[in-house]
């Protein structure tokens, strides 16, 4: 992008400040940016194990009593809520970030940005609520 | 409230040391003086070896950038009495090779900031004689947070990307990009956008959001990256499914 600056006549010896390994630790934002980060393999994962879930269903019922016993496992359960947690993590901090990226306008007027965010909660909430219905309910 | 704080100022002295070292001061304290006061008055009155910058005092100029106690700050707008009964640490930016004392080298944020071409860029110029090119206050709107920067590169200093990848254009920098694209009277988006979409402008943003916190002008440059990366991903997207289009 652009030359490395180099010293001159008149500042022959700069320090250049090293980047701590830990840096992350610092602050408590650049921990929970490297968290949000993080949590995008776990967001991998349930992508992952959905499809698992998906395949056994189509196999049939002896395939999808596998899949249960298996998710049963403490290995899969811990691995499930410790997902969960970064899921939410994910979900939360990136409808948190959203009015930041997004410029709406109605009516010539821009909406508030905590709007934007409240209608990324409002359509979380609705999405739950039907899938809450659909394996609850129906 | 204590008279006295005591400011351990780093001094970085290329002749005489390696790496910078701490010095402590001890200054008054009024209700109404910022750090910058205590500074001065080091200077002034203590230690006339002391080197940092400033200039206006009024948070205009962008050149009293230091950190303080950890975190970036424009020295002129951070009350000492905030951090009674002290000690204040008083540092050079960070992520800017240090020439002296407080004072950081610039040049590699000036050269980048010249490479988004931060003016307004038009094909054709009316002539004098037909007057301004008018606005309304909605098209002004668009831009006028982004015009607030004032390049006192407190954003570079809180970017840890901007620290862990020096190539990495920056947030200032691309916020006055953003600045001139929204403007309804520039016409060098596209020009603009062939630096900023290079993996060293936007792409590199992996939205800490820090710079957005830490700017003294509420400017916002993380939500300016952010937009841009939506124009150049639409713009790329354009390109792709309708190629022959105009660039």
């Amino acid at each position: 992008m652009s030359e490395r600056p180099a010293p001159t006549e008149y500042h022959p010896r700069w320090f250049r400040p090293r980047v701590s390994t830990y840096w992350w630790l610092e602050r408590r934002s650049y921990l929970v940016f490297i968290l949000r980060e993080l949590s995008s393999v776990f967001v991998a994962w349930s992508v992952v194990y959905l499809l698992l879930l998906v395949r056994a269903v189509s196999q049939g019922d002896s395939r999808y009593e596998q899949f249960l016993a298996w998710s049963d496992s403490p290995v899969v359960l811990v691995i499930n809520i410790v997902s969960l947690c970064f899921v939410v993590l994910h979900a939360i901090t990136w409808f948190n970030l959203a009015p930041q990226a997004m410029v709406v306008r109605v009516l010539g007027k821009r909406v508030p940005g905590r709007w934007i965010m409240a209608s990324n909660y409002v359509a979380w909430a609705l999405s739950s609520a039907l899938v809450v219905w659909l394996v609850l309910g129906a | 409230m204590a008279d006295q704080i005591t400011l351990q100022v780093a001094r970085y002295r290329p002749e005489e040391e390696a790496e910078p070292t701490f010095q402590e001061y001890d200054v008054p304290c009024p209700k109404d003086w910022v750090v910058l006061d205590g500074l001065n008055y080091v200077k002034d009155r203590l230690d006339g070896t002391l080197s940092y910058r400033w200039s206006c005092r009024m948070g205009i100029c962008g050149s009293c950038g230091m950190t303080v106690n950890g975190e970036p700050k424009l020295t002129c707008a951070t009350f000492l009495s905030d951090y009674a009964p002290g000690p204040v640490r008083v540092e050079p930016l960070r992520n800017f090779p240090v020439i002296r004392d407080l004072v950081v080298e610039i040049g590699d944020f000036m050269r980048k900031l010249s490479t988004v071409k931060p003016w307004i860029i038009r094909k054709d110029h009316k002539p004098l004689s037909d007057g301004e090119y008018l606005q309304t206050p909605q098209e002004m709107e668009e831009y006028q947070q982004f015009s607030m920067c004032i390049n006192c590169m407190l954003c570079y200093a809180a970017c840890p990307i901007y620290g862990l990848d020096q190539e990495f254009i920056g947030p200032a920098a691309i916020a006055l990009a953003q600045r001139y694209n929204l403007d309804s009277r520039d016409e060098g988006a596209r020009e603009r956008l062939e630096v900023l979409s290079q993996h060293e402008g936007i792409w590199g943003c992996t939205f800490v959001g820090e710079c957005t916190e830490v700017c003294p002008k509420d400017v916002d440059p993380a939500g300016a990256i952010q937009r841009y990366k939506l124009t150049a991903a639409l713009d790329s997207l354009q390109a792709f499914l309708v190629p022959w289009s105009a660039r």
